[in-house]
């Protein structure tokens, strides 16, 4: 039974990490805010406390906010469709009885610890390169001519190399649901004559659409965040300018403090969308 | 018949499912093989894949010309201090909220949580503002706190799942004989709670490892990571293939044996428990 006593205890338990949330959270967001409604631009010593939502609108009518802005959904969706489809494929391929099932989940799950800015320069350099990458190596192999892929292609060479890293993520989420499907249920669609596909369709898929929503959902959030691979590949040339990457140039290349700010509080209210809608699947489940 | 068919299924799944793996795997091992190449072999038209002079001196050049110790170091300290600041603030809070629940503490995880969802570069400016007003831009103490602050709420998450399967009921008879508070948390809850926590530890090291925007950003020189540090063969260097391998195989193969052990913990980690 909780006391007064162990409650008030309880409290004094939490604060610490609820205060340092609050602060980590609130000042640098307050800041951003802040500085969204100035003009300060330090690398001229030009500060204006206060010039309204022009910032705001600067941002939103220049033309590289809606381009990153479309860079930005092609990039991710088209990470999410490989990375679903393919961890919807790889999960069910790892359900399957077969031998050293151990081995190849270690060999598929890998490259989710491989480090950002590693997995992007070896793609670079190592695959992509249009001189001496494997890709080039194989394409005159077949007799093709070489492909420079991040320059003629460079959106899907980042969703490559991004939906690689995560592949492993959605494989490994969406193979525990599988492996979490009632197996009766399978067989006696099976003994009833239900097709493979009829059984994926009607019993495996319906079982697994929460997983995937929670794994469309998280992937979205660190998605739109995508940095390194940018800034190692492109450093954001070739249209590969995602939001992420317009307000990190706008704040510490250019040093335009207010409009790189506004361009930030645009990018947390649009994390914020995605983020409702997975934090209400969350709190659904904390009741059960 | 009926067995040998399931046996012939059972090679062609495992065909199949081996030929995916590699392919996934492929990329690092790559990566492996030419780490161990001469710079001649590792740009060699057609590449070559196992007989080649294999050598290490790739592997002592990184570590002699750049400064990759000093990167490891700074990638140790500020993984390690990072989560295990994080886990020495995030245990009180995870125990309490697990086992003397309130009316909000749903809402305090759920908030937890959502900080997570900041985007980063929403805050990016005051960040750097703050660090050099307080004077500990590229210091390892500035990143060990940052990397802490976003993980704490993935922190707090494990852990609370974890305490949550702890039965109340021990805890109760522990009370009934007469335990502390204190000797409760020492003897009862902790043994108890011992595997959570290091399942933590290890998923928290690996995300604060490879976590690559901050550790860029807020640092230069002294307190640059192995992130960092990976970054700068981006330029030139990033032509010596079998070099940029060696410095990649180093920066990753500690994690990737740690990440294998992480397996399971990962899924509960990274989805908050929303799938089981």
């Amino acid at each position: 039974m909780a006391t007064a006593q162990s409650r008030s205890a309880a409290r004094i338990m939490i604060a610490p990490a609820v205060f340092l949330l609050l602060v980590w959270m609130l000042i640098p967001l307050c800041m951003t805010l802040y500085f969204s409604f100035a003009d300060y631009r330090p690398l001229r010593a030009t500060f204006d406390a206060w010039i309204g939502f022009d910032n705001y609108i600067r941002f939103f009518s220049s033309s590289s906010f809606l381009k990153s802005v479309v860079t930005t959904l092609w990039m991710v969706s088209g990470i999410l469709l490989i990375t679903i489809i393919g961890g919807v494929l790889m999960a069910l391929l790892l359900d399957r009885p077969m031998f050293g099932q151990g081995i190849v989940r270690i060999l598929v799950i890998a490259p989710f610890f491989v480090m950002p800015t590693v997995s992007a320069l070896v793609w670079k350099n190592m695959f992509f390169n249009v001189d001496n990458g494997l890709f080039s190596y194989l394409y005159k192999f077949i007799g093709l001519q070489p492909y420079d892929f991040l320059s003629q292609s460079p959106v899907f060479s980042i969703v490559i190399i991004v939906a690689w890293q995560w592949l492993p993520f959605a494989t490994l989420i969406l193979l525990t649901a599988v492996q979490s499907l009632d197996s009766e249920q399978l067989e006696a669609a099976e003994m009833d004559g239900a097709p493979a596909l009829a059984r994926f369709r009607f019993i495996i898929l319906p079982h697994m659409s929460r997983a995937i929503t929670v794994v469309i959902l998280i992937q979205t959030i660190f998605l739109l965040s995508i940095f390194a691979e940018i800034f190692v590949t492109t450093s954001g040339a070739f249209g590969t300018r995602t939001l992420t990457y317009l307000v990190y140039q706008r704040v510490l290349e250019s040093q335009n403090i207010g409009l790189g700010s506004a361009g930030g509080i645009i990018a947390v209210i649009l994390a914020n969308i995605v983020a409702i809608f997975l934090m209400r699947i969350v709190g659904k489940n904390l009741d059960n | 018949m009926a067995r040998a068919v399931t046996t012939q299924k059972k090679v062609m799944w495992t065909a199949l499912a081996w030929g995916f793996g590699l392919l996934m795997f492929f990329p690092i091992l790559w990566t492996f093989l030419t780490s161990f190449k001469t710079e001649a072999a590792a740009i060699s038209d057609p590449p070559v894949w196992l007989f080649f002079d294999w050598t290490l001196e790739n592997y002592t050049a990184v570590q002699d010309r750049s400064n990759y110790p000093k990167a490891l170091m700074n990638s140790i300290i500020i993984a390690v201090g990072s989560t295990l600041l994080g886990i020495l603030i995030a245990v009180p809070a995870a125990w309490a909220m697990a086992f003397v629940p309130g009316k909000r503490t749903k809402d305090i995880l759920l908030w937890m949580l959502s900080t997570k969802m900041l985007p980063a570069v929403g805050v990016l400016y005051p960040m750097v503002l703050l660090a050099k007003w307080l004077g500990v831009m590229d210091s390892r103490i500035l990143l060990i706190v940052v990397l802490m602050l976003i993980n704490l709420p993935i922190i707090v998450w494990m852990l609370y799942t974890y305490f949550k399967e702890i039965p109340g009921e021990i805890l109760e008879a522990a009370r009934m004989d007469g335990a502390t508070l204190r000797s409760e948390i020492i003897h009862v809850l902790t043994p108890m709670a011992l595997p959570g926590i290091a399942s933590t530890i290890l998923l928290n090291i690996i995300l604060a490892w490879n976590e690559a925007f901050w550790t860029i950003l807020l640092t230069t020189v002294d307190a640059a990571p192995l992130t960092a540090f990976i970054a700068s063969f981006s330029a030139p260097e990033g032509l010596f293939y079998a070099k940029l391998s060696a410095a990649s195989m180093m920066a990753i193969a500690p994690i990737l044996i740690m990440g294998w052990f992480s397996q399971k913990q990962l899924v509960r980690g990274l989805t908050f428990g929303a799938v089981k």
